[in-house]
């Protein structure tokens, strides 16, 4: 009998164990999806960092009219880095970096489909990065983050910097689109058992959304890149209207990208909203299938509304009617959203701590983006308004209110995840007050600056355009929104080292990530649990009170334990 | 014409309450929170009474939204034996906002093809090219942007370069007169511009006038002003066009048209003379 017991049991033989990498180089190699999305958040905060001092130089030069602080050169470089920097390295691949480090936890998953697709995508954004940047050693960019033809082509924009630009969109294109196809393959294939569409989480049904966007839009915006590069080098003329070229073309094929990459970078900020305040009013989301089914629908659209940034050029009426109607019908949906979060704060008991601060302020401040683009989706009205500061204004309060308080509600509510440590909720509410107060300093007078008549772009203005108090109050205002972020940073690094120990779940949270411990293990779960609703963590933590008898619920009024 | 009935409808009740909101506010807030208008231009005004029109409603959906959202934040703030009601939605609520925001919407597109027609086509010009009055409604003539209903208008083609504005005006006694920046245009006369790039692009705008159109090479961009009283209005380029597009300014300067023609016919003396000066100095040049 034994002999054939042994023969029955297969045997596993380990010659020699791999030692587990440690070092520098064990971050250059990786494969884990948590290094990952570290490398990822990183490297997007120093490009922020990058991003928002070339935004302080452009408010300092604007502070005060007639300023000679820096050349119409400069300052042309500066605003080109300051928007390709902020959309492509920091809006669109910090939800690929905080993605990377949270869905395959949230969806009860060991790591996505393709982890060396994954890896290869940190290093293409992190070389497009690096390729922009390095143009800063001899002529940066000077064409706009959306190089209109012909000033961008090689007749008026012959340095290199322009084709560091091109460079640039190449390599965060094919990183954006490479890391998309690897989210979609994993929220459709890795999903833990009990995780139907109608139990993910609403960050993951955002995350697959701006992935499917990613893959649309992108490619536009590849293939028009192209387009730039030969007719600068390769003696085509796509974009030359002295050879039956168009200049109209870039315009169109660029927003056919640059508008669907709005919701690239804002959906995924609403599904951070989505996660963070049901978790602090300690009520189940309000409206499940309304907001995911809201996410889609503003997707579909936004890929319809693109030609609203162009409503000056030379078009027929109908054509701007089409568009402007489209832009109105996608405010439906987006107030939709809106209403779902108040609703969730309604007879809830909320819990003061920092993230719900950011994604409440961020809420908060998209309702006035969202109000100001009705105004601007009216063409006739738009006539008026585009290309100046009331532009400049809303797409802030789009990209600021939506997308980076969204990121600071996800470092808050996220970190000590990720590190196994709280940051300072006092230093954090002091960032909080900061960035607010700053932001709209910065941004609410540039309504105004722009109904005044005063363009994008503009490197200086003369002493008599009575443009002069709105930029000076938002030179202040900018500073404030600088020492908000640098309290942030400077949490982040304090609280590496001495922050109190989180546990796996401080907040008593609803989704599957605050089921392993903080941070996660490289294999991330020893058992994934059966997913029986979306808030997979209080079904639990109900069974363990049920069978222990300990309490395990949160309680109002209670400090939350570690807090 | 529904489309008429419509506009006396919004001139009948609409407008008035608007006008007295403008009266009372207009010189003191255009800039703060209005886009300009001035010089009697219908354009800038029409645009600016649309704008009202969605300031108002924009007013109550943020004061509706933000005020519930702050009220929520200090009603429901998390207190000990406060327990939060465990609703998961209500399909009737989601269909109610829903519908509430997409009625918003129709009656904003109502409201702006209501008054698109006076900021997109050009009114009856008060006089004709010989500075004569003209009926309001004489003739009638159709290209592709509606002309005026009384036929009468002075066409300027508007030149972007780096980094000047050139206009073009129509020859009068076979005078060829153009200049500079600053354009000069008769009172009362219905002006239609032809807007035109022959590099990169620009963009036409002169804020108190009207909104800007964008000068595209290879394309002809179409927009008009007509000012009732003389004056001068500023604006400058509104699209990037490279290092120096902060200094591309324009002006409009509106005379009566006698002035004006006076002016017209001056500049023509002198366009001549000075290119038959350089005539003379290229033939010096030859000649040696």
């Amino acid at each position: 009998m034994a002999v054939i017991d042994q023969a029955a049991r297969p045997q596993i033989i380990t010659p020699a164990v791999r030692p587990k990498p440690t070092g520098w180089t064990s971050w250059i190699t990786t494969t884990d999806h948590k290094r990952i999305g570290i490398l990822y958040l990183w490297t997007v905060a120093v490009f922020f960092v990058l991003g928002g001092v070339e935004a302080l130089l452009m408010r300092v030069q604007l502070g005060t009219p007639e300023n000679t602080l820096l050349t119409p050169e400069r300052y042309n470089q500066l605003f080109t880095m300051h928007g390709t920097t902020m959309i492509f390295l920091v809006v669109v691949p910090v939800w690929a970096g905080l993605a990377n480090y949270l869905m395959p936890l949230m969806i009860g998953a060991r790591d996505v489909a393709f982890p060396r697709l994954n890896a290869w995508s940190y290093w293409m954004f992190l070389f497009g990065g690096l390729a922009l940047y390095a143009s800063f050693f001899w002529t940066p960019p000077e064409a706009g983050w959306f190089s209109y033809v012909p000033l961008s082509t090689k007749q008026y924009s012959p340095s290199g910097g322009q084709d560091a630009w091109i460079f640039m969109a190449h390599l965060t294109g094919l990183s954006s689109m490479i890391g998309a196809v690897n989210f979609i393959a994993t929220i459709h294939n890795m999903r833990a058992p009990g995780m139907g569409w109608g139990r993910l989480p609403l960050f993951i049904w955002t995350i697959l959304i701006y992935s499917y966007l990613i893959v649309l839009a992108l490619s536009s915006l590849t293939a028009t890149v192209t387009m730039l590069l030969t007719d600068r080098h390769f003696g085509t003329h796509f974009f030359d209207p002295s050879e039956g070229g168009s200049a109209l073309l870039w315009q169109h094929l660029f927003w056919f990208f640059g508008h669907p990459e709005v919701y690239i970078f804002v959906l995924p900020a609403f599904g951070v909203f989505s996660e963070v305040i049901p978790v602090f009013a300690r009520k189940p989301i309000f409206g499940y299938k309304a907001i995911a089914a809201a996410t889609a629908g503003i997707a579909f659209l936004g890929m319809l509304v693109w030609a609203h940034h162009m409503f000056s050029t030379p078009s027929a009426t109908v054509v701007l009617a089409f568009f402007m109607l489209s832009s109105f019908v996608i405010a439906v949906p987006t107030g939709v959203k809106i209403f779902n979060w108040i609703a969730t704060l309604w007879r809830g008991t909320i819990e003061f701590r920092v993230a719900l601060l950011y994604a409440v302020g961020g809420v908060g401040t998209f309702v006035i983006g969202g109000i100001t683009g009705i105004f601007l989706a009216v063409f006739p009205v738009d006539w008026q308004l585009t290309d100046t500061y009331f532009v400049v204004a809303h797409m802030h309060y789009v990209a600021f209110g939506g997308s980076a308080f969204a990121m600071f509600a996800a470092l808050y509510y996220w970190f000590p995840k990720l590190t196994g440590r709280m940051l300072s909720e006092s230093l954090g509410k002091v960032s909080f007050w900061l960035v607010l107060v700053g932001f709209h300093t910065t941004f609410l007078v540039q309504h105004s600056a722009g109904l005044s008549g005063m363009p994008r772009r503009i490197f200086e203005y003369q002493q008599d355009s009575g443009w002069q108090v709105y930029n000076l109050i938002s030179t202040v205002g900018a500073f404030i929104i600088a020492l908000g972020v640098l309290i942030s940073i400077l949490n982040v690094v304090r609280s590496l080292k001495v922050g109190t120990l989180a546990g796996p779940d401080p907040w008593k949270a609803n989704t599957l990530e605050w089921f392993t411990t903080s941070p996660p293990p490289e294999h991330n779960f020893d058992a994934i649990p059966r997913v029986r609703s979306v808030e997979p963590m209080k079904d639990y933590r109900r069974q363990v009170e049920e069978q222990t008898g300990a309490p395990q619920r949160f309680e109002t009024g209670r400090p939350m334990a570690h807090v | 014409m529904a489309r008429s009935r419509l506009k006396t409808l919004v001139g009948r009740s609409l407008a008035p309450a608007l006008t007295a909101l403008l009266a009372t506010a207009s010189p003191a807030v255009a800039g703060l929170i209005l886009p300009e208008a001035g010089g009697g231009s219908q354009q800038a005004e029409d645009t600016q009474t649309l704008y009202v029109i969605i300031l108002a409603i924009a007013v109550v959906v943020f004061a509706g939204v933000e005020g519930v959202l702050l009220y929520c934040m200090f009603r429901y703030r998390a207190r000990k034996g406060r327990v939060a009601a465990q609703i998961h939605g209500n399909t009737r609520l989601e269909i109610g906002w829903t519908v509430g925001a997409a009625v918003i919407l129709v009656f904003l597109t109502v409201a702006t093809f209501v008054m698109l027609p006076g900021i997109k086509n050009p009114v009856s010009s008060d006089i004709d090219v010989n500075g004569n009055p003209v009926a309001a409604d004489a003739a009638f003539a159709s290209t592709d942007q509606e002309a005026p209903p009384n036929g009468q208008a002075m066409n300027i083609a508007v030149d972007g370069m780096q980094y000047v504005w050139r206009y073009a005006y129509p020859s009068i006694d076979d005078k060829d007169v153009y200049s500079f920046t600053d354009m000069y245009v008769p009172v009362g006369m219905t002006i239609t511009l032809d807007i035109r790039s022959n590099d990169v692009q620009h963009s036409w705008w002169i804020p108190e006038l009207g909104g800007k159109m964008d000068a595209l090479p290879g394309y002809t961009n179409k927009t008009w002003f007509k000012v009732t009283e003389p004056g001068e209005w500023e604006g400058q380029c509104a699209e990037l066009c490279g290092r120096n597009h902060a200094n591309m300014h324009a002006r409009v300067i509106g005379l009566p048209y006698d002035e004006w023609k006076t002016w017209y016919d001056n500049q023509a003396t002198e366009i001549k003379a000075a290119e038959e000066a350089a005539a003379e100095g290229r033939k010096e040049q030859e000649g040696q």
